[in-house]
């Protein structure tokens, strides 16, 4: 036990648990949905999204140096990789609100492209130019080097999120139950379509940021999914999604301490294990 | 039901030399059909429909498959704005007062996995919204509801783990428990059996004469049109016909709508 508390003693380890924390939050609040909508591809599709801003981001700070002179925190892709991934999120809803294709192909259609743009992106920049973080990084996360910025950028997401959550829960859980009888109740079902999508785009660039763009979509689906397994109601679905993340970031964040291994991957490895204990254990 | 049915307003004195101080205001109908055309792409779903139903009656929509009868309800529910004409719901715009309705919509359509037991599903007909947490009060009109339609014993069980006809009933609870003055059913009796059905008729009875209130549905059953409702409307695309039941369901109506007479048996006066 002293061992645990010499580890929480580090102010990289707390920020690393107070980030982890708080995705696990937005994840599990938003997973909910994610999960019951059968848009599980989408925190795929956002989060590679975000991978593509992030290189546009990095490409014109190093070509431009647009936000060079505004300092070290203004240099970060994530304020070139939220605003795009806010628009590939209203993109997707866009397409299946206006056309008859489903969501996995829209979602799909937007990735490829988001991927493309990206690739793109940081083949253009010199390799001898120090960026302030690897594409490594942006893939498989470095939740252990999270820096006040961006913890301070997820506080405000999350702050973002749970407020804006708490105002709709009803009429979104509502329209998710049945669009249809939701919208005979006078609920805007298709503008709350809108807003999930956005709310995840903001969730899954801030987020992608710590546990990496690979791993942030299984952050969004494996605790609502397995929360989804032992729960009888959405709201307790909601509950349990969040308690389940903000569990396994904990145990994930000190395995990975004493195992010498990647954060984003032990964290994800751990719900994964929750995941396959609540088959096992599902209410019937 | 067709005996609840409600005497037409009745007119004011006509040899009065000057007009009554007071006159009976016209009767608003309860569904306000005008002139509606609905087309989906290239496909024409509603031409040019147009009825009114009067306050209590009991409504039958017939016709084939592909008629344009779960369109019409949508246009009275203000899901679809048609491309011409307007509905209005006892003189309101369609969509502009949910309370006044009560909609139960085709079973098929509902996501069967969605967490939720019975008395959260009338309690989002009492809030409007997906409760978060039931609260007593809530939970006792839910019951009262559930109590109404004889499903109390399905309050605490999962949505997924129920029968065509027990969901039924919960859905009917939900429509019914913010006590509507218009009832709005799509194919209520699908994938329910006999006795269901028949015990839906007499709950949707039971309502209709305590509340006064009118009922509109969905069928594909010609015989329960004839034996329940006190109206019947023939639709395929366009109106083929609306009236008393022995008068809408007659060969002549019916081969129009359909294009076929194979109905006879089930419609036999």
């Amino acid at each position: 036990m002293d061992g645990l508390f010499e580890i929480l003693g580090f102010a990289f380890m707390q920020r690393a648990l107070a980030a982890g924390l708080l995705v696990a939050l937005m994840s599990g609040l938003l997973g909910t949905f994610v999960v019951q909508r059968r848009l599980s591809f989408l925190g795929d599709g956002l989060a590679h999204a975000a991978f593509g801003g992030m290189g546009i981001g990095a490409l014109a700070v190093v070509t431009f140096g647009v936000l060079d002179a505004g300092g070290g925190w203004l240099r970060h892709p994530l304020w070139v990789a939220l605003p795009f991934a806010l628009l590939t999120a209203f993109g997707i809803a866009y397409v299946r609100d206006r056309t008859d294709l489903s969501s996995d192909t829209a979602i799909g259609v937007f990735f490829a492209v988001a991927v493309a743009l990206g690739v793109l992106a940081f083949s253009r920049i010199p390799p001898d130019v120090n960026l302030g973080f690897n594409v490594m990084d942006l893939l498989f996360g470095s939740i252990l080097a999270v820096r006040t910025t961006e913890l301070t950028a997820i506080a405000v997401a999350a702050v973002v999120v749970v407020t804006t959550l708490g105002f709709v829960w009803g009429r979104l859980a509502y329209a998710t139950f049945d669009d249809e009888l939701a919208r005979t109740d006078g609920v805007r079902a298709r503008r709350l379509e809108y807003l999930l999508f956005l709310l995840a785009a903001v969730v899954v660039a801030v987020s992608a940021v710590v546990v990496g763009i690979v791993l942030m979509a299984a952050y969004l689906v494996i605790p609502a999914a397995a929360a989804r397994l032992w729960s009888r109601s959405l709201a307790g679905t909601s509950v349990r999604a969040v308690a389940i993340g903000m569990t396994t970031t904990l145990v994930g964040v000190i395995a990975s301490f004493y195992l010498d291994a990647p954060t984003g991957s032990a964290i994800i490895l751990t719900q994964a294990a929750v995941f396959v204990a609540a088959i096992v254990l599902r209410r019937r | 039901m067709k005996g609840s049915a409600p005497a037409a307003a009745g007119a004011g004195p006509a040899a009065a030399p000057f007009p009554a101080a007071t006159t009976v205001p016209p009767r608003v109908p309860a569904l306000h059909v005008h002139d509606v055309s609905v087309r989906f792409g290239d496909a024409l779903v509603l031409d040019d429909v147009r009825f009114d139903l009067e306050p209590g009656h009991f409504l039958a929509i017939v016709g084939p498959n592909g008629a344009g009868k779960s369109t019409l309800v949508k246009v009275a529910l203000g899901l679809i704005t048609p491309q011409r004409g307007h509905a209005a719901i006892f003189g309101h715009d369609a969509g502009d007062a949910p309370e006044r309705i009560g909609y139960v919509p085709q079973l098929k359509t509902f996501d069967r996995t969605f967490p939720a037991t019975a008395v959260e599903l009338v309690v989002s007909g009492i809030r409007r919204q997906w409760p978060v947490r039931v609260a007593q009060a809530e939970r006792a009109r839910a019951m009262a509801a559930l109590v109404d339609v004889g499903a109390e014993g399905l309050a605490d069980r999962p949505l997924a783990r129920l029968s065509g006809g027990e969901l039924q009933r919960a859905f009917l609870a939900r429509a019914l428990v913010r006590e509507p003055d218009l009832v709005l059913l799509d194919e209520p009796a699908t994938g329910v059996d006999f006795l269901a059905e028949h015990d839906l008729y007499d709950l949707l009875e039971r309502y209709q004469a305590r509340r006064g209130a009118t009922v509109a549905m969905v069928t594909h059953d010609l015989a329960a049109a004839r034996f329940h409702a006190s109206r019947v409307l023939v639709l395929n695309r366009r109106l083929h016909g609306y009236g008393l039941p022995e008068d809408v369901l007659c060969d002549e109506c019916l081969h129009e709508a359909f294009g076929h007479v194979g109905h006879r048996h089930a419609v036999a006066f």
